[in-house]
């Protein structure tokens, strides 16, 4: 295919030809010429896009553990309350998302897209590190812009072990046992960092995240309201009920 | 950096420079003010909008609604710049058309709402600038509520409003339909009569508060029956 993902194979009227079927996309994608546009913006917006998170991510014993609040705000006004940060790309793999909520949950659902073609053509589900490798390499050519996605990808590889990678648009790819993504990040790290032990059990590692994250909303101003948790093991991905911080607050 | 323009006689401007001279560049935007408000029952969906198109200190028009009937269980209500309204229900009209001649059948509203956020994020770069609320019936007749941000961002809701008067009317339907901040109330769920008659009363505050929402209220009623439209005056000052 010789056009961006972000058209999600809709008909450019631009294009002479009649190329209407986009449905083949090599995992290589190339773009038309001037796309991204390699200068930022030339088109100062009127608006701000939605930002300010907290999200968590760890390993131990029992699988991965992903935690995130689910306040989305714009500039000082909280666009949404109970939006969902962690989306699941397959029944293996959940990423948390930390950014611009539009970026990430497009990017995540061509990151799907592409995963699962892979397990058409191959035969397989392809690894969690194959998958960052895949979002770090599509997110590359919008380097630059104002794209602005910072996920975590927890999954469970080939029913043996656990695995955690953070990838961000600005290139970064690394592999750990424990993060934390978002503005509320560091009170969130200062919690975990207390706390992760690789023999916890699941409600111990569970209580944790939230924990993590309900200090986190309490101190940053773009972070609050429930906290989403979600638990990868061999058998998949399994959400636990969303709670408000607040309630945590009064009922500690 | 402050450069404060006041108006002249005339109506030509003065400005009274602090630190130097601003730059002005030429924006392709423009805001055209209105509100929407969107509200999703047990088995009804309802789309309300006001009919203001204004433009700085300017009314252009007073009948000038911003809910659009795409299906005959689903509308969408389109705030922001008008003139990036007008385009993008031209397109999704015309992608719910091409649908409907290649799968023989008319596009769910989920279906709607997953094709808006791609088309939205297909101008990443250059967006639409318009606040989206699509209002329907699902699949299985339940009331749907969709609401976006400018470039696609999207989640089902019960309720939302959107446009100038957003952050005003959010917080009162977050305490009357979702019974937020409140204890000890029993939650009753939403009739369509009191629904429609929340809407009417949430706009006429509206109109109150904010300069840009005024003159009329235009209501859609979508139920298994089709679509009802009904007008209330607002107003005019």
């Amino acid at each position: 295919g010789s056009e961006s993902p972000i058209q999600f194979g809709q008909i450019n009227p631009n294009i002479a030809s009649n190329f209407i079927n986009t449905l083949h996309q090599d995992l290589v994608l190339s773009f038309p010429p001037g796309f991204p546009p390699s200068c930022s913006p030339s088109v100062p917006l009127p608006f701000t896009m939605s930002h300010g998170t907290t999200t968590l991510a760890f390993i131990f014993q029992g699988g991965v553990i992903a935690a995130a609040d689910t306040r989305s705000s714009c500039n000082g006004l909280v666009a949404c309350p109970a939006s969902q940060k962690i989306l699941p790309v397959h029944s293996h793999l959940v990423g948390t998302t930390s950014g611009t909520s539009a970026d990430c949950a497009l990017w995540k659902r061509i990151l799907a897209r592409e995963l699962r073609l892979y397990q058409l053509r191959h035969g397989r589900r392809l690894s969690t590190a194959g998958a960052a490798k895949l979002l770090a390499h599509m997110l590359h050519p919008f380097k630059g812009t104002e794209l602005c996605v910072a996920a975590t990808l927890c999954g469970w590889d080939g029913g043996e072990r656990p695995s955690l990678y953070y990838v961000c648009s600005d290139g970064t790819r690394l592999q750990g046992e424990l993060f934390s993504v978002g503005s509320g990040s560091p009170y969130a790290y200062s919690v975990l960092d207390g706390g992760v032990r690789w023999g916890l059990t699941v409600e111990e590692a569970t209580s944790l995240a939230r924990q993590a994250v309900y200090r986190a909303t309490h101190r940053d101003a773009y972070s609050g309201n429930c906290v989403d948790v979600y638990h990868i093991t061999s058998k998949g991905w399994a959400r636990r009920d969303r709670e408000d911080a607040e309630f945590k607050s009064q009922h500690p | 950096m402050f450069a404060t323009q006041v108006h002249g006689d005339n109506g030509k401007m003065k400005e009274y420079h602090y630190t130097g001279p601003v730059e002005h560049r030429f924006s392709p935007y423009s805001f055209n003010g209105g509100t929407v408000l969107a509200v999703a029952g047990e088995d009804f969906a309802i789309v309300a909008s006001d009919t203001r198109l204004s433009e700085g200190y300017s009314i252009h028009s007073r009948d000038s609604p911003k809910c659009y009937k795409l299906t005959d269980t689903t509308v969408i209500g389109c705030s922001g710049f008008h003139g990036d309204c007008l385009t993008l229900t031209k397109i999704i009209d015309a992608r719910l058309k091409m649908y409907k001649h290649s799968n023989n059948k008319s596009m769910t509203s989920g279906a709607i709402a997953a094709m808006l956020s791609t088309i939205l994020y297909g101008r990443r770069f250059f967006p639409y600038y318009v606040y989206n609320i699509i209002g329907g019936l699902d699949e299985e007749g339940r009331g749907a509520v969709y609401s976006f941000d400018p470039v696609g961002s999207y989640q089902r809701d019960t309720y939302k409003a959107g446009g100038s008067a957003s952050a005003m009317l959010q917080p009162l339907l977050d305490n009357q339909i979702g019974f937020k901040n409140m204890e000890g109330v029993q939650h009753l769920p939403l009739s369509q009569e009191k629904a429609l008659q929340l809407v009417k009363d949430v706009f006429i505050s509206a109109a109150e508060r904010d300069v840009y929402t005024g003159d009329a209220l235009r209501i859609c009623i979508v139920t298994k029956d089709g679509i009802k439209e009904e007008n209330v005056p607002l107003r005019k000052d």
